[in-house]
């Protein structure tokens, strides 16, 4: 392998590149990023960064002395791929052909349809995205978001500790029942509400008011919520709008073998294959999970790491690296001062239980199990003990 | 204490006896920064500083495994012996901390490089 070029240089780039250094690859790496800033991490952008308790210098993922001798391609776009050739096109009419593709474009937010043409709304998902909310907050006292999952719930904890006015629209029961469960997001909503923040159930969005600069936001049952910003943290879709046509097989991200292979999809061809020297990781990729028996996109952290050492073997050893053994997904999350931590999954319990502390002090770890077996463990505020079961729930796991 | 003045090293920190912290265990300090010292499988004794150089977690929560501790919050690996660190999100090593032991008491002897502690935490008394 002389030539590897990774699309994407942002957390899943950046690490596969440097597991590939790591692992012996000397030949050539070119790092092809849409984004013209160096990779930075993103967790911070809804939380310290927001609330102006890191600088920018702060969110860098390289260390200072690092030296990857990579070809850095930033501020451009791969716009095509054909897989046979493995050739990428980019948005400034070049191409580089390559004999390893690390295809690691990451996700989008998700849009409200109605914001483009109104200031004051925002996703958050970029360093400009940050920048610009951040900017908008310094003058806001209403803030409504729209969304209670991870994005939604951070914001929202951020803009209440920053005094603003904070409501959050979540159009089921509870924010984070689909990560947590019903029953344990109830502790983390109680957080919420007793911070301050005003939190309407079962809430759909109707309109966003305003001229030019948004106003409010309409619910389907006529309420009025007046804003001065607006949040949509209404999930994240993968970036592979430029794999249509490579020959790829395309789902819910870049559908990928358990080591990070992208699958064929040729017309006639063997439907199921995996494409010779092209890997998927990160956000964008949904690797197969035989113990969920399907494809899962992770889109978290911990996965991107994991996953990303994971690829470069098998980009190096052609396919004949064993699939890593797959790990529940470990999830973290701030909230105020509170330091959520989660892993495995909760859907797959028939009981939860609080085994440590009290729901109602904020500080407590619950165990979710299927009949005798630890499936899932929610930790808040439960730093150590947490990280005792992650280890039990990681090496249990098949 | 008694064996800390017959040392005759003031800048020697007793942390504790050696039975009451088995393999496998760690004990938090609160010096100031906090120290961490950890006992391994293999039974080596180390120490470094407890606050995580990426953002304010104590590595004494964190997971031992051999000469390595697994940040409790977002897993970045420290070398206890070196204080390397191994993959973000942490980025800078954490210092390390000489330990000596003493008629089966454990000592650390705190380094005067300086701490390489995450943004917003600061030795008390500093800026
Ligand atoms: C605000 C926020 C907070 C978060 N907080 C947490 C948290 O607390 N805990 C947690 O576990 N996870 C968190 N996450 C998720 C975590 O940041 C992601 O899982 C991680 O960033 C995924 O990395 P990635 O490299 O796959 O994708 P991304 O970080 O999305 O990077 C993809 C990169 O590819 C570039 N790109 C896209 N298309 C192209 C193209 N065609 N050509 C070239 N380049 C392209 C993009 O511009 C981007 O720079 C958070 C995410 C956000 C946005
Ligand atoms: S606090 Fe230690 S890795 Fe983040």
């Amino acid at each position: 392998m002389r030539i590897v070029c990774v699309v994407g240089a942002s957390l899943a780039g950046l690490l596969t590149a440097r597991a590939l250094r790591a692992q012996g690859y000397d030949g050539r790496l070119v790092l092809v990023g849409a984004e013209t800033h160096r990779p930075y991490d993103r967790p911070p952008l809804s939380k310290d960064f927001l609330k102006g308790a890191l600088d920018e210098a702060d969110l860098a993922l390289e260390a200072d002395d690092e030296d990857l001798g990579a070809e850095w391609r930033l501020g451009v776009a791969a716009v095509g791929l054909d897989a046979a050739a493995r050739r990428v096109r980019l948005s400034d009419g070049t191409e580089v052909e390559a004999d390893g593709i690390v295809i690691a474009t990451g996700a989008s937010a998700r849009r409200l349809p109605g914001m483009d043409d109104l200031a004051g709304v925002h996703t958050l998902r970029t360093l400009d995205d940050a920048r610009s909310l951040r900017h908008d907050l310094a003058s806001a006292k209403r803030m409504v978001v729209i969304g209670g999952g991870f994005i939604g719930t951070e914001v929202a904890a951020t803009a209440c500790d920053l005094g603003l006015e904070v409501t959050l629209v979540e159009a089921g029961k509870t924010p984070l029942a689909g990560v947590v469960g019903a029953q344990m997001a109830e502790a983390i909503a109680a957080l919420h509400e007793r911070r301050g923040v005003r939190l309407l159930r079962g809430a759909r969005v109707a309109e966003l008011t305003g001229e030019e600069r948004v106003d409010g936001v309409r619910l389907t049952d006529g309420t009025l919520l007046p804003a001065d910003v607006v949040v949509a943290g209404i999930g994240a879709a993968p970036n592979i709008a430029w794999l249509h046509g490579s020959g790829l097989r395309l789902g819910d991200g870049v559908l990928c073998d358990g080591g990070g292979r992208a699958i064929h999809d040729e017309d006639g061809g063997e439907i199921g294959d995996a494409a010779p020297g092209i890997v998927a990781v990160g956000d964008c990729a949904a690797w197969f999970d035989p113990a969920l028996g399907r494809y899962d996109r992770c889109e978290h952290w911990t996965a991107a790491r994991r996953r990303a050492a994971v690829a470069a073997e098998t980009l190096l050893s052609g396919g004949a690296a064993r699939p890593a053994r797959q790990r529940p997904a470990y999830i973290w999350s701030d909230q105020f001062d509170v330091k959520i931590q989660f892993v495995g999954h909760a859907r797959h319990a028939d009981t939860v239980v609080v085994e440590e502390g009290n729901p109602a002090d904020h500080s407590f770890l619950a165990v979710y199990r299927q009949g005798e077996r630890p499936v899932a463990v929610l930790g808040v505020n439960q730093v150590r003990l947490f990280s005792r079961w992650r280890r039990q729930l990681e090496t249990a796991a098949v | 204490m008694f064996l800390f003045a017959k040392l005759g090293c003031d800048s020697m920190i007793p942390a504790c006896p050696l039975a009451s912290l088995p393999r496998g265990e760690a004990l938090r300090i609160e010096a100031d920064p906090p120290i961490a010292v950890f006992h391994t499988e293999d039974g080596e004794i180390y120490a470094i500083d407890d606050t995580c150089t990426h953002q304010d977690a104590s590595l004494a929560d964190g997971w031992l495994e051999g000469c390595e501790i697994e940040c409790p919050l977002h897993a970045s690996r420290f070398d206890l012996r070196t204080g390397e660190v191994d993959a973000p999100p942490a980025k800078r090593p954490v210092r390390t901390h000489r330990v000596v032991v003493e008629n089966d008491v454990v000592f650390v002897v705190p380094s005067d490089a300086p701490p390489n502690l995450p943004p917003g935490v600061t030795v008390k008394g500093q800026a």
